[in-house]
């Protein structure tokens, strides 16, 4: 799969935790630099991922329109369940895009 | 069905619509909603809005949000009604109820365990395992 997912425009840095974990040299040569990752939303103790708020599911859709899988975005899994069904419901009332171009 | 349900009730109405006749369109599904014996516990007219993908070669959308108390018949009238209406680019109904009891239970299991770890250090040296499980679960 040759998703790009460092083409997205996000405030969390994960793109650059992606290189990281993810470049060819990782882990190779100096050590590799792993920050863990932590769910934001068991952070600021969230229980519903509200569908309306389309600025935190934004930052969990990169450019193509995809849902960022949680292995880059480090959400946990309780979450990442309520936010890709939120974004699913954002998506179908044109919040969100299904595909972008 | 004795329990009552709750529902969000979005819809787009056609850019080309105005204020007013949102308003007017927005009442109008109102009216229909309590003849049928709903309750609406919010409106909320988002205003206008840029559509992430084109509905019916449109671009742009007004948004409006209602939620419904009630059995869901008035909801099956409801979309009857936004089905036929050409104005009506989209609507999307959830209901919301079930989602936020399950909010609910999990602050309450929050709370609770909060309340376990400032009270009893005892109780967590005599079972280790099963806190250190349901720490694991949350983080």
């Amino acid at each position: 799969m040759s998703t790009n997912y460092e083409d997205r425009d996000m405030g969390f840095g994960f793109e650059r935790e992606y290189e990281r974990a993810g470049g060819p040299m990782a882990g190779r040569g100096s050590r590799r630099m792993q920050r863990r990752k932590t769910c934001r939303f068991c952070i600021d103790k969230v229980d519903l991922i509200d569908w309306k708020e389309i600025k935190i599911l934004q930052s969990y859709v990169p450019e193509r329109g995809k849902i960022l899988p949680r292995r880059i975005s480090g959400v946990c899994a309780t979450h990442q369940r309520m936010l890709a069904e939120a974004i699913k419901r954002a998506r179908n009332i044109a919040f969100l895009p299904y595909a972008a171009d | 069905m004795a329990e009552k349900r709750i529902y969000e009730v979005i819809f787009i109405i056609d850019p080309a619509a105005d204020e007013e006749e949102v308003m007017r369109l927005t009442e109008s599904l109102q009216k229909i909603v309590s003849g049928q014996g709903g309750n609406i516990t919010k409106t909320e007219v988002m205003g206008r809005r840029q559509l992430a993908y084109e509905i019916k070669h449109k671009r742009e959308g007004s948004y409006v949000l209602l939620e419904i108390e009630g059995s869901g018949q008035e909801i099956a009238e409801l979309e009857r009604r936004m089905r036929v209406n050409d104005r009506i680019l989209r609507y999307m109904t959830v209901r919301v109820d079930e989602d936020r009891r399950r909010a609910e239970k999990f602050k309450d299991r929050r709370a609770r365990k909060a309340a376990r770890r400032g009270s009893g250090r005892k109780s967590a040296e005599v079972k280790p395992e099963a806190e250190k499980f349901e720490e694991g679960y949350a983080a």
